[in-house]
This record gives structure tokens, sequence and C-alpha cells, in this order.
């Protein structure tokens, strides 16, 4: 087993490493995009410096963070129903 | 062509002669009847509609506009990918029910009056219900039978609706409704179900994990835009549907992020498009309105292609809970490649479909100075890709090596994937030949410098947060588990009243029959009053209000039956 541990490139955490430094590296990049077009908008706010870039992370964070509060009031074993 | 045959009926006739035939012929034929189908809806114009006198009844048995020529298209392209994608498996009666289900939800697009809608509508009902139990476990039983009841209910609810409109307007013509008339608001309510309003949702999630591999495919590609169909027709810039829009694109993307079940976890996900198409449809604009209809053509793609993908997984590992997969690329590499290709679609990367149909419904609601409603899509927007567009693949084919090694999907199904995922990618490159189509005019640009950068930013940095929760160990892990949701209202507490209730009424059966006895002598002096030659029931009645009468007691019986 020991051989074919690496086979996959993905296997390799150090690769990971690199598609995640890859990935701040391209949202850095988009962000300092919005310096140099000009935004056709519906609203105002929508001109602020990276909305849309902050926009997506906030609501996602917010989203995990809530869902799993949620999991407090919802969350019951696999045969709550009795028939799983 | 034969004139006048509607191609529901080829595909719905058809379909019933499938178990007849020998397995050699039976892939050629399944593969064949859409096409036939497709063949017959084709060259009808614009506009064609055939007319049958039924019980003094002048039924629009089919009706073509635009708007259900596209349906009708999406609904053949479906068909046909999805019995390539059964082609794998020998049960010749699931064949059957996915066409005949099929035709059903043909015949609705294509119906010209409410009363060949509702036949077509209950049919799509009963035999989709066949896909579940075809699963032929004690879960998927019982999950098939909530589900009949919940759309037999839509389908009583529709009938009484379209009883009492007919008998206020005289019209049984499908056309904008009034949702302040009761005959409206029953009709609307019916729809409502079919499309997974808010608290009317939970028939979807519950079932549609419950059915078979391809099964699940099936069912999530018609009922629910059939539904999205109707409720275009009929009560298209009707406000509140803004609203329930709104609270289907965000709500269900939080049980989403908790899910362990994939397949649930897109069924969360379909809500959460819905929502944005139900948006459209209350926003009622031109450009609302092509967007829902592009945006339903896109789902049955994408949605379809990652039902499918899912389907795969299932069926060569035999589990699907996020909690016992990852990995599975190295297995599965093609059908990997296909899931994150639907994955890019439902997210809305430049490219891929939902780029071009969902941003439709955002620019008519930013056109329409709707800011909230924008937001909120927005936030779904950041969500669907979070949840369908990073869990899905991550948990299936990623995350931690589950140790599973398997066979890669039957080719017929990696076919089947790789159609819908070329459609998919075609409409995101050649938004044009999707135009074509669409109920009105339009020259939406998609591809212009601010949207491009925006939606990537937004995307990329919703990928940033999950990277960042699953990193620093804040991500909730795929556990084992049932999130409890609106069904549980009437899967323990209404169980519980139901069962109380008929325990206590047989308890007092004896009781009963001295009441009885006693009162025979009271009821018979009445009797006479009412229906005797001056009684005031005794007056003859009308068929409407006594098919109403039994659409009550079918649902009474229903509700006594899912209690035993």
């Amino acid at each position: 087993m020991n051989g074919k541990k690496n086979k996959y490139w993905l296997d390799s955490s150090s690769n990971v490493r690199k598609l995640v430094y890859g990935l701040y590296a391209l949202c850095a990049a988009l962000m300092l995009l919005d310096f140099f077009y000009h935004k056709h908008i519906y609203f105002p706010f929508e001109n602020w410096f990276g909305f849309f870039a902050w926009f997506g992370f906030i609501a996602c964070v917010i989203l995990v963070l809530l869902a799993k509060q949620m999991r407090k009031v919802v969350k019951r074993n696999e045969d709550y129903y009795g028939d799983h | 062509m034969i004139t006048d045959l509607n191609p529901a009926l080829i595909l719905i006739l058809g379909a019933l002669l499938i178990p007849a035939l020998k397995a050699s012929l039976r892939t050629t034929y399944v593969l064949l009847l859409p096409v036939l189908s497709f063949l017959q809806l084709y060259p009808l114009p614009a506009g064609s509609r055939t007319e049958v006198e039924v019980l003094g009844m002048l039924l629009s048995t089919l009706h073509l506009d635009k708007l259900s020529f596209m349906f009708a298209v999406i609904f053949h392209i479906a068909a046909f990918i999805l019995m390539l994608y059964s082609l794998h498996s020998r049960d010749r009666l699931q064949q059957m029910v996915s066409l005949v289900y099929a035709g059903c939800a043909l015949g609705v697009v294509l119906a010209g009056d409410l009363v060949t809608l509702f036949i077509y509508w209950e049919a799509a009902a009963i035999s989709s219900v066949f896909l579940i139990w075809a699963r032929r476990t004690q879960a998927s039983y019982r999950a098939g039978m909530r589900y009949l009841i919940v759309q037999v209910i839509s389908g009583l609810l529709l009938l009484s609706g379209i009883i009492l409109h007919a008998r206020a307007s005289g019209s049984i013509e499908l056309t904008q409704l009034d949702l302040g008339t009761a005959g409206g608001l029953l009709i609307f309510l019916a729809f409502g179900i079919k499309c997974a309003f808010p608290l009317l949702h939970n028939w979807l999630v519950d079932a549609y994990p419950q059915a078979t591999v391809t099964g699940t495919v099936v069912l999530s590609a018609f009922t629910t835009k059939m539904a999205v169909y109707a409720l275009a027709t009929t009560f298209y810039g009707a406000e509140i549907l803004i609203w329930i829009g709104l609270l289907m694109a965000a709500f269900p993307i939080f049980y989403a992020v908790i899910e362990n079940d994939l397949r649930r976890v897109l069924t969360y996900s379909m809500i959460n498009q819905l929502g944005f198409m139900v948006v459209g449809i209350g926003i009622g604009t031109e450009l609302a309105l092509n967007g829902t209809a592009a945006h339903a053509f896109a789902d049955i793609l994408f949605k379809g292609l990652l039902f499918m993908s899912m389907g795969a997984v299932l069926l060569r590992t035999g589990r699907i809970n996020g909690s016992d997969l990852g990995g599975l690329y190295k297995s599965m590499p093609y059908t990997t490649v296909f899931c994150v290709i639907g994955a890019a679609s439902i997210s809305a990367f430049p490219l891929f479909s939902a780029f071009v149909t969902k941003s439709m419904i955002m620019e008519a609601a930013g056109l329409e100075g709707y800011t909230f409603t924008w937001l909120v899509l927005l936030f779904a927007s950041a969500g669907v890709f979070h949840h369908a567009g990073i869990k899905i693949p991550y948990f299936a084919f990623f995350a931690h090596d589950s140790g599973i090694r398997c066979k890669e999907a039957p080719t017929s199904m990696l076919v089947a994937m790789a159609v819908a995922a070329t459609f998919s990618m075609c409409i995101g490159i050649f938004p044009q030949t999707l135009y074509a189509l669409l109920p009105y005019q339009t020259d939406y640009q998609p591809y212009t410098t601010t949207h491009v950068i925006t939606q990537l930013q937004l995307l990329f940095f919703s990928a940033l947060a999950f990277t960042w929760l699953v990193r620093q160990g804040l991500y909730p892990p795929e556990l084992r588990s049932v999130n409890l949701d609106a069904d549980w209202l009437y899967r323990k507490p209404g169980r519980w009243l139901a069962q109380y209730a008929v325990r206590a009424v047989v308890a007092s059966e004896q009781q009963v029959i001295v009441w009885v006895k006693r009162l025979s002598f009271d009821v018979g002096v009445r009797l006479h009053r009412h229906h005797g030659p001056q009684g005031l029931l005794a007056r003859t009645w009308p068929t409407g209000s006594m098919v109403l009468w039994v659409a009550f007691l079918l649902g009474i019986y229903l509700i006594f039956y899912y209690v035993y």
C-alpha cells in the first residue's frame, strides 16, 4: 500500500497547499481587478470596493455558522422516524 | 407527423408496450419513443390547438404557445437523457413508468384548459410514485405513501379550485387567474404544493431521496417544472410570489449545509433554484419570465446531471451519505468531471448555463429596483455555490479518502451525463440558441466585463470562505442524522393526533350505537322535514358541488388510510 500512497497528485498535502495558495492568489487578483474597470450597476452599494467579494465571503461564513447552530435544534438520530 | 395526435399520448401509450418487449429491442425502443414524440411536436405551428368534446365540455387537449413549446422541448430532451441513463437497469417497469410520467408532464404543459391540465396533473402524480416504490424498501414504501397523499391533496385542491373558478367565471380556459377569488386561491395552493412552496415543500425533500437510482433523476425533471410552467401561465406578476420565491431561495440552503444524504442536499438545492424561478414569475416582466423559462430549462439539465452523478455513486458504492464517501475521483474519474460540470453550471460560472439564465432573473430584479429581493438572491447565489457547487463534489469525490474503490459508472450512464453536460455548456457558451426558444424576444447580454468579474469575485470568495472554514475546523462535519423539517408536523404530532382520534372512535363504539338508536327516531322526523316533498335538500344539486364533496371525502379517506 505504501508504494501506492502518493499515486494521485492530490494525495500529497504539499500539492493541496499549492491549490489553496493558488486560490488565495486568484482571490487577491480578482479583488484588485476592481481598480481597472467601470462597473455597470443597478444599486449604489455595488460600487463599494470589492462588494461582491466581501458579500460572497461573509454570506458563506454566516450561512455555515448559522446552519451549525441550527443543528442544535433540528438534529435527531437517524432512526428518529422509525423507518430509516 | 400524424394529424391531431397529441405527442404526450405517443409517450404514454407507447410506454405501455415496454414490458412486452425483448431486452434487445427495448433499448432501441425506449430511446426512439421520445424522438418520435418530438417529431410529432416539432412541426406543429405556434398557436395550434386541438379540441375534443367530452361530456358536453370543450377541452383543448393541446394548445401550443412559445412557453409551452419551450417546456415541451426540454421535457423531450430530459426524457431522452433519462432513458439513456436507465439502460443499465433491467427494471422494465421503471422504464415504462418513467415514460408514462414524462408523457403526463408533457400533457400538462401542452394542455389548453384547466380540466385537461388537471387530468394529466393527477396522472403524473400517480405514475410518479412507482419510481419511489421501485426501490422496494420499507422506508421507500412509506415515503411513497406520504408522497402520494400530498400529491393527491394537490390534485383535490386543483379540482375544487377549477370547479369554483368555472362556476364563478363560466370558463375553464388556461389563462391568468385572480388570487382574490376562492377558485384562484385553491388552484394557487395546488400549484404551490407541487412547486414546493415553504411549508408545503416537504414531500419533495422526504420522498425524492428514497427513490431508485434513476427514479430520483426522473422525478427531479418533471413535477416541479410543470408546476413552474403552470404558475407562469396563470399567476405571473402576482407580487406574493416574489416573497414566496425569496423564502424558497434562501431558507433551504441552511438545511443543505447540514444534511448528510447527498441526494437530499440536492433536493434542498432544487427548492433553492425553484425559488429563483418563482421570484421571476412574481416580478412578471418579459425579462423576468424569460429568465424563469430559461432557468427552468437549464435547471432540468444541470440538476439532472448532479442527480445522475450521485445516482452513479449510489449504484457503484451502495452509499450516498457524505459521512461514508470521499476520494471517489480515483475510482470514478469521468463521473467526477461530469459532477463538477453540473456544479459549475448550477453555481453560474461564466461559460456554464446558469450564468446566463439565473442572471436574467437577477437583472430583472435589478431593473425593477427591487433592492431587498436582489440582495437575497445574491445571498442565495453564493449559498448555492457553497452547498451544491462545492459540498456535493467535495464530499463525494474528494475530502478524506474513504478507502472505497469501485468501478466507474456504466457506459450508458456516462453517455447520459455527457449529453446533459454538453447541453449545460452550450447554453453557457452560445446563449443565442436558447434565446430562440424563449417566450419573449431578448437581446440580453450576459458576457459584460462587470458581470463576469463580479460573478467570479462572488464565487471565488465563497470558495475562499469554504476553504477557510474547513481548514479552521469550523465547517460542520457530515454526521449520520435526520434534520427536523416541516414534515415533522404530520409525521409526529399529526400522526399521534390521528391515531388518538381513531382509537377514541373505536373505543366509544358501544356508546355510539346507543346514541344512534336514540337519535334515529329524531332523524326520521328531520329527514322528512328536509327531504320530504317540501324539503330544502330534496332539490336537485349541481354536479359541481357533488364533485366537491366527493373530493373532500376522498381527502378524509386518504388521511385515514395513512394513519393505518
